[in-house]
C-alpha cells in the first residue's frame, strides 16, 4: 500500500501501475475520483441495468396490482368511468416505478460493494484512518497474478508515495 | 475531469468586471478550506465540541411542544375529529391545509439535493445534507395529518392494498389514494437518498470518533466503508440515479397532492393551473424554510465559509422566480373566476376578495405577492436579517394560501343553504403547533448527532480536489 498526498499524484500512481501490468490494484480516497477508477480499469458496472430491472418491475408491479384489483378481482363502478380506467391508474404506476428503481439503485449498490463489510485488511495498514480525512492509498493486492512482494515494494516506492507500507490479511 | 467540478456558470458568462467580482466576491467555499479543515471543522461540531446551553433550551422547547402534539395525539384518539373545527360544509381545515403545507417545505430539499446535482450547480454542496434532513422531517410531520384526520386512524392501514378478510381493495381511482402511495414513496425515498448521501460521513466520524460507544454506531452506520475506488465509482452511479429518480418523484407527489383538490369539482379547486402552482409554491415555501434555518446555523456554528454569501443569494434568488410564478397563479386564478363567466366561479374569487375570509386573502397577497419583490434588490439580498424576516413572511405567506385555497372553496360552494363557517379550535393549533415543535427538536438532534454538511460532497469541490493530468 502506497499513500499519497493530493488526488493527482494518486491517479498518475495508478495508471503507472495498471501500465506496468498489475490488475489488482485499488485505490482508497476520502472522495470519489472519477480517473481513479478508469485509472485502476474498472469502468463498467452493472448497477444501471439492475435500477431499470427495478424500475420495470415496480411499473408492471404497480399497474397490473391495480389492474388485477380493480378490474378483475373486485371491479366496482365509480362515477362511470370504464373498469380499465387506465388514466386513473398512472399516478401510482409512476409511484411504484420510482420507489422500485430507488429501492434497486441502494440495495443494488450495496450488493454490489459486498457492503456492509465491517472487516478489511485495509483497516490494519497504518495511517489508513486518513482515507477518510486527506490521504490517498494504492494498493496492489496479493492476488495479483503479477504479484512478486518484493518486486511490488520495489515498484511502489519507485512512484512518488509519502510512504509505502505492507498490509497483513 | 469530473463533470461537477465542471462550473457552467464560470464558463458562459463574459468576463467583465462585473461578472468577475461576483464570483470573486462570493465564492461557492472560502478559499482557505483544505480537506483536512473541512474534515475537522465539520467533525468537530459532532465529536469534539461541548454541547452548547441553546442546544439544550432550544431542543427542550421543541421537546415540549413534541409533546403537546403527543397530548393532541391521544386526546383526538379518545375523542375524535370532533374536538377539531371541522364541520359541514368545510369537512377540511387546518388538517389537509398543514400537510400541504409540510409536504411542500419538504420539497425543496429533494430540489436542492437532487435537482441541483443533475443541474451541476455546486453551490448546491454545503446546503444539500441539511435541506435533505429538513425534507424528511417535514415529510415526518406532513405525515400525521391524513393520518389523524382519519375518523378511526387505526385502521389506517385499511388504505393500503393488502389482502385482507373482506375481500375488498382500495380505491385507486382516488387522488387521495394516490397521495397515499406519493407520499410513502417521497418518504422512502428521501430517506435512502439521505442514508445513502450519510454513509462515506460515518465512516468520516468512525475514523475521528474518540469514545468507543459513538464509534461503534457510526461504525456500523458506515456499514465497513472504507473509500475503495470500486465501491466509489458505485456509489455515484447510485447517487446519479437516485437523483434523477428523485427529480420527477419530487414533481409527481406535490403534482398529486394538487390533484386532492384539482380533481374536485368545487370552484376555485378544479383547475388546471394546479400542478404547476403547487409545485412552485412547494419550492418557493421550501427554501424560505431552508433560508429561515440556514441563517442562524451559519452564524451559530461559524459556517460562512461553507455556506457562503452566494448561498444566499442564489436561494433568494429561487424564492423570488418561485414566488414569481405563484403570484401567476393568484393572477390566472382571478381571472379565470372572471373569465369563464361561471357564476359560481366568479362568486368564489368575489368571495375570496370580500367574503369573511377576505383578511386572510390580502394578508396572502402582501405576503407571497408584495414582500418578496423585495428580493429584487440586492443589497436586501445581502442583508441577512432581512432575509430572514422575508423567508418568514413568505412562510407565514404560504400557509395562508393553503388556508385559503382549502377553506374559502370549502365555506361557500354551489349551494347557498349550504354555506358555513370555519373556526379553527385549540385542538387545530395545538396540533399544529406540537407539529412544528417535533421537526425542531428532530433538527436539533441532527444537528447535535449527524455531521450538518456533506462533508466528502465538501472536499470534492475545493480547488486541490481537481485531478491536475499534466
Amino acid at each position: 500500500m502506497a499513500q499519497f498526498d493530493s488526488p493527482s499524484t494518486l491517479v498518475a500512481a495508478a495508471r503507472e501501475t495498471y501500465a506496468a501490468g498489475y490488475r489488482r490494484i485499488n485505490g482508497y480516497s476520502p472522495f470519489p475520483i472519477e480517473e481513479l477508477s478508469d485509472a485502476i480499469g474498472f469502468k463498467r458496472t452493472t448497477l444501471p441495468l439492475i435500477v431499470l430491472a427495478g424500475g420495470i418491475i415496480g411499473a408492471v408491479g404497480g399497474f397490473f396490482m391495480q389492474y388485477w384489483m380493480e378490474v378483475i378481482d373486485y371491479p366496482i363502478n365509480v362515477g362511470g368511468k370504464p373498469f380499465n380506467s387506465w388514466p386513473a391508474f398512472i399516478p401510482i404506476t409512476f409511484e411504484c416505478t420510482v420507489l422500485c428503481a430507488a429501492l434497486a439503485a441502494v440495495f443494488g449498490m450495496l450488493a454490489l460493494n459486498k457492503l456492509p463489510q465491517p472487516y478489511h485488511p485495509v483497516f490494519n495498514a497504518p495511517n489508513f484512518a486518513l482515507a477518510t480525512r486527506d490521504s490517498f492509498f494504492l494498493v496492489i493486492e496479493a492476488n495479483d497474478p503479477k504479484f512478486d512482494h518484493d518486486e511490488a515494494m520495489r515498484f511502489l516506492k519507485s512512484l512518488e508515495a509519502r510512504e509505502v507500507n505492507d498490509v497483513e490479511l | 475531469m469530473p463533470l461537477w467540478l465542471i462550473d457552467l456558470n464560470q464558463m458562459d458568462e463574459p468576463h467583465d468586471d462585473r461578472h468577475i467580482s461576483i464570483h470573486a466576491t462570493h465564492p461557492v467555499a472560502g478559499s482557505e478550506l483544505t480537506f483536512g479543515s473541512v474534515t475537522d471543522k465539520i467533525s468537530a461540531i459532532v465529536l469534539k465540541r461541548k454541547t452548547p446551553i441553546w442546544w439544550f433550551v432550544g431542543f427542550a422547547i421543541s421537546f415540549a411542544l413534541f409533546q403537546l402534539m403527543l397530548l393532541t395525539i391521544t386526546n383526538m384518539l379518545f375523542k375524535g375529529i370532533g374536538l377539531w373545527g371541522v364541520n359541514i360544509p368545510v369537512g377540511w381545515g387546518l388538517d389537509i391545509l398543514n400537510f400541504v403545507w409540510w409536504i411542500g417545505i419538504g420539497h425543496a430539499g429533494t430540489l436542492i439535493s437532487a435537482i441541483l446535482l443533475l443541474l451541476r450547480q455546486k453551490w448546491r454542496t454545503s446546503i444539500n445534507r441539511f435541506a435533505e434532513a429538513m425534507t424528511l422531517f417535514a415529510v415526518a410531520q406532513a405525515g400525521v395529518f391524513p393520518l389523524m384526520h382519519l375518523g378511526r386512524p387505526w385502521l389506517g392501514y385499511w388504505l393500503f392494498p393488502y389482502p385482507n378478510t373482506m375481500g375488498i381493495w382500495p380505491q385507486f381511482r382516488s387522488p387521495l389514494m394516490w397521495d397515499v402511495f406519493a407520499v410513502s414513496t417521497y418518504a422512502t425515498v428521501s430517506a435512502l437518498f439521505w442514508f445513502v448521501g450519510l454513509i462515506p460521513d460515518f465512516a468520516t466520524l468512525r475514523d475521528r470518533a474518540n469514545s468507543k460507544p459513538f464509534r461503534l454506531v457510526y461504525g456500523m452506520l458506515a456499514m465497513g466503508w472504507r473509500g475503495s475506488a470500486r465501491h466509489w465509482h458505485r456509489y455515484e452511479t447510485a447517487y446519479l440515479l437516485l437523483a434523477g429518480l428523485a427529480t420527477p418523484l419530487v414533481l409527481s407527489v406535490h403534482t398529486i397532492v394538487s390533484f386532492d383538490f384539482a380533481v374536485g369539482i368545487i370552484p376555485g379547486w378544479h383547475a388546471t393551473i394546479f400542478p404547476p402552482y403547487f409545485v412552485a409554491g412547494a419550492i418557493y415555501a421550501g427554501f424560505a424554510m431552508v433560508l429561515l434555518l440556514t441563517i442562524p446555523l451559519r452564524k451559530v456554528f461559524g459556517l460562512e465559509s461553507f455556506i457562503t454569501m452566494r448561498h444566499m443569494h442564489n436561494m433568494a434568488k429561487v424564492m423570488l422566480a418561485t414566488g414569481l410564478i405563484v403570484v401567476y397563479g393568484y393572477m390566472i386564478e382571478a381571472f379565470f373566476g372572471w373569465y369563464s363567466g361561471n357564476q359560481y366561479e366568479r362568486f368564489m374569487i368575489w368571495n375570496r376578495m370580500h367574503g369573511p375570509y377576505a383578511p386572510y386573502y390580502w394578508a396572502l397577497i402582501l405576503c407571497n405577492g408584495l414582500t418578496p419583490q423585495l428580493l429584487w434588490i440586492k443589497k436586501i439580498r445581502s442583508k441577512l436579517l432581512v432575509l430572514w424576516l422575508i423567508s418568514l413572511v413568505v412562510s407565514i405567506g404560504m400557509w395562508l394560501e393553503r388556508f385559503v385555497i382549502v377553506v374559502t372553496s370549502l365555506h361557500r360552494d354551489f349551494l347557498p343553504s349550504s354555506w358555513g363557517f370555519y373556526k379553527p379550535t385549540q385542538w387545530d393549533w395545538a396540533m399544529f403547533i406540537g407539529t412544528i415543535g417535533f421537526f425542531f427538536a428532530l433538527l436539533f438532534l441532527f444537528i447535535r448527532f449527524l455531521p450538518m454538511i456533506s462533508i466528502f460532497e465538501m472536499r470534492t469541490i475545493l480547488p486541490e480536489a481537481e485531478v491536475d493530468e499534466g
